[in-house]
């Protein structure tokens, strides 16, 4: 389970997540290179769908970073991401995939050293959870195959 | 069907000994009997004998709290059989039309003489919230529907029948119910749908009572239906407190909660709360009678009525 | 509007079971305006039931559309390929979709994927009230525009019972009770003394318990 390097794909808003990534680039923070990032022009852009595809197609997890609250560029994405965020939690739960692989941060782009620690912070935690289930049915197909 | 029962040359509309005593001028006094949850009438038959002669008549409670219980037909039937005067209780829950008429036709025939007319509580209280209410008429329109029965000689569709169900007829008000005003009214409309007699919601409250008897004398009313307040006998600070925070229609005065938490026994305090309750309410003007409702204390009447001084039950020859 | 609330997951996945090819099907009516059988629904539910057969190691291909509405024949007749391709359908339209599906496609199997809850309308931004039973002879003109057959509990003509309470329903603290709203509304238009009439009993005939009720209208009959 140690040498498991899950797959995070990170929804991030372009006024601070995105620009908290690249202070912590410039201020040389090591994050994990698991995470890959999605630029959206707030996090209000989230779509419930486009978190359930982003599992379908191989995350181990997943999570969207907006602006603090009440500081959102556009009012309210922020507010709106995280109860989308919620409820695709509790489809997740339903669908066996667990909605602990989904999370809601808010940090400002000043906050390059947060952004490494919610990298890391969300490495740790699905690490510790292991393979999606969807990746595990995926792998143990891919080993079948092999051993015919 | 003979002519209305006659007495002193007054007529009467029915056979109910309910309506004789009121006529007479008598304080009346009925309680109520809630029947077993099951096919046993041993509790019905028990409380007919140890309290009938404490009262003029015992409701008979229809599902109540919309729990599946022995029928109120079957029930006063068992009341009728030990000597008791039953007050069979219909709600419109459970039965349409053509089950609601039927009953009462049944009930009739059976030697039932007063029906009380309600709403009925709704099932999702009760130990069947999953079954589909009926509510096909509603509890004034039932009222309407007894009278119509009886002294139109006619069903709801207008068709004539022979032998008419002769009923005495009760209903039920909240004066506590919000809002006050649509209380009176709503009361004038039981009256003028055909109730005879009304059973009151618990009183715990006598000066909020008093004023809604005043807004009912004003309106005429206690001259045109015989008003009987309820009073339930409380055992215990937690049944009290109970009925002030869940019942709906029941006001429970803070004093009477003060009251009951330093009571060294609570039961007794509660007899004596309710023989107090008794001696005030009777002398609201327009107040006809006393309906006790011992909820699952029914072993209490005869103490209450007694201490009440009402035990001498007048007789009807 | 009809309002339908989507079925648990768990439901709709057990009755595509033995499906392969599953085609998932929204409504443009009333379900995309309350927010539970438009589009976006359709994609939820579509990725959702791929996510679940995968796991389960026995994936589905869906394909997905959203007619403008599934009570139009003229428009359930647009999906004949889709259907003919699918092994079986999924509808999220409200109850009359899903038969209108099986009534033009009697060969496939049709599941419905909501639970239709009422007629009603959105009273803030993600909650939805019911307001009309359809009994079929309406009687708004006399209670002041508020329907006590279908915000009464008990469906009470000549109310409120004695289960209101500080302007609430017994049965639930969160629902006004009609009549005190049936009363305050006709006080406010000078017409409360007309609550001293006794409401006659309903002709209920001419709601569902006459059974299942048509409308004719002859001048447009082609």
């Amino acid at each position: 389970m140690s040498t498991f390097e899950p797959r995070i794909i990170a929804f991030c808003c372009y006024y601070c997540a995105y620009s908290a990534a690249d202070l912590a680039g410039s201020m040389r923070l090591q994050y994990p290179a698991s995470i890959r990032m999605i630029e959206l022009p707030c996090s209000g852009k989230i779509e419930h769908n486009m978190l359930l595809t982003a599992f379908e197609e191989g995350a181990d997890g997943v999570y969207v970073a907006g602006c603090m609250e009440g500081d959102c560029h556009y009012l309210k994405g922020n507010i709106r991401a995280r109860k989308r965020v919620e409820y695709v939690k509790k489809l997740l739960d339903e669908l066996g995939i667990g909605g602990d692989r989904l999370e809601m941060f808010n940090l400002s782009s000043a906050m390059g050293p947060r952004f490494a620690e919610i990298a890391n912070e969300m490495t740790e935690r699905i690490r510790a959870l292991g393979p999606s289930p969807l990746n595990k049915a995926h792998s143990q197909t891919e080993k079948d195959g092999e051993d015919a | 069907m003979s002519d209305p029962a006659t007495q002193d040359g007054r007529k009467f509309t029915t056979e109910s000994k309910l309506e004789k005593l009121f006529a007479r001028g008598e304080f009346v006094v009925t309680s109520e009997i809630g029947p077993q949850k099951g096919a046993s009438a041993d509790s019905i038959i028990h409380h007919t004998a140890e309290s009938k002669t404490y009262c003029d008549g015992f409701n008979i409670t229809d599902n109540q709290s919309a729990v599946v219980r022995l029928s109120s037909i079957a029930g006063a039937v068992h009341i009728l059989r030990h000597g008791g005067n039953p007050i069979m209780q219909m709600t419109c829950r459970d039965r349409n039309r053509i089950a609601i008429q039927s009953d009462l036709l049944g009930a009739y025939s059976l030697g039932i003489r007063d029906v009380l007319c309600l709403s009925g509580d709704h099932q999702s209280f009760g130990n069947h919230p999953s079954a589909k209410n009926v509510f096909d008429i509603d509890s004034i329109q039932l009222i309407a529907l007894v009278k119509m029965m009886r002294d139109e000689k006619r069903m709801l569709s207008g068709e004539e029948m022979k032998d008419e169900p002769r009923f005495y007829i009760g209903a039920v008000e909240s004066p506590f119910g919000d809002p006050l005003e649509l209380r009176v009214m709503r009361l004038a409309k039981k009256v003028r749908a055909g109730a005879q007699f009304i059973q009151t919601q618990a009183i715990f409250d006598v000066e909020q009572f008093a004023h809604w008897m005043s807004l009912v004398r004003s309106a005429g009313l206690d001259q045109r239906v015989n008003i009987m307040a309820g009073v339930i006998p409380v055992k215990s600070l937690r049944a009290l407190k109970y009925m002030k925070e869940n019942v709906a229609g029941i006001s429970v005065p803070d004093e009477l909660i003060e009251r009951m938490a330093k009571a060294e026994n609570q039961q007794e305090e509660g007899k004596a709360i309710a023989v107090e309750l008794i001696g005030k309410l009777r002398n609201i003007a327009g107040v006809k009678g006393i309906h006790i409702m011992p909820v699952s204390w029914e072993a209490v009447l005869p103490e209450i009525v007694t201490r009440a001084g009402l035990h001498a039950r007048p007789v009807i020859d | 509007m009809i309002v339908a609330e989507q079925k648990p997951l768990t439901e709709i996945a057990e009755n595509i079971k033995d499906a392969q090819k599953v085609l998932v099907v929204g409504c443009g009516g009333c379900v995309t305006v309350c927010l539970s059988g438009g589009q976006k629904e359709v994609d939820i539910l579509a990725t959702s039931l791929r996510i679940l057969r995968k796991k389960d190691g026995t994936p589905i291909d869906t394909a997905t559309e959203t007619l403008e509405r599934q009570c139009d024949k003229e428009y359930v007749d647009k999906l004949a390929e889709k259907v003919q391709a699918a092994d079986c359908v999924v509808s999220l339209a409200c109850g009359v979709g899903v038969q209108y599906l099986a009534e033009r496609y009697p060969d496939k199997v049709i599941i419905p994927a909501q639970n239709t809850k009422f007629i009603g309308g959105t009273t803030e931004h993600g909650i939805w009230e019911e307001r009309c039973a359809l009994c079929g002879e309406c009687i708004l003109a006399q209670t002041g525009g508020i329907c006590p057959i279908i915000r009464c509990s008990k469906s009470i003509l000549n109310g409120p019972c004695g289960g209101s309470q500080g302007g609430k329903c017994e049965v639930n603290p969160d629902t006004p009770c009609a009549w005190t709203l049936i009363y305050g509304q006709l006080k406010r238009q000078g017409r409360e003394a007309a609550l001293g009439e006794i409401f006659p009993v309903k002709d209920w005939s001419k709601a569902r318990d006459g059974g299942p009720r048509k409308y004719v209208r002859e001048d447009v009959l082609l």
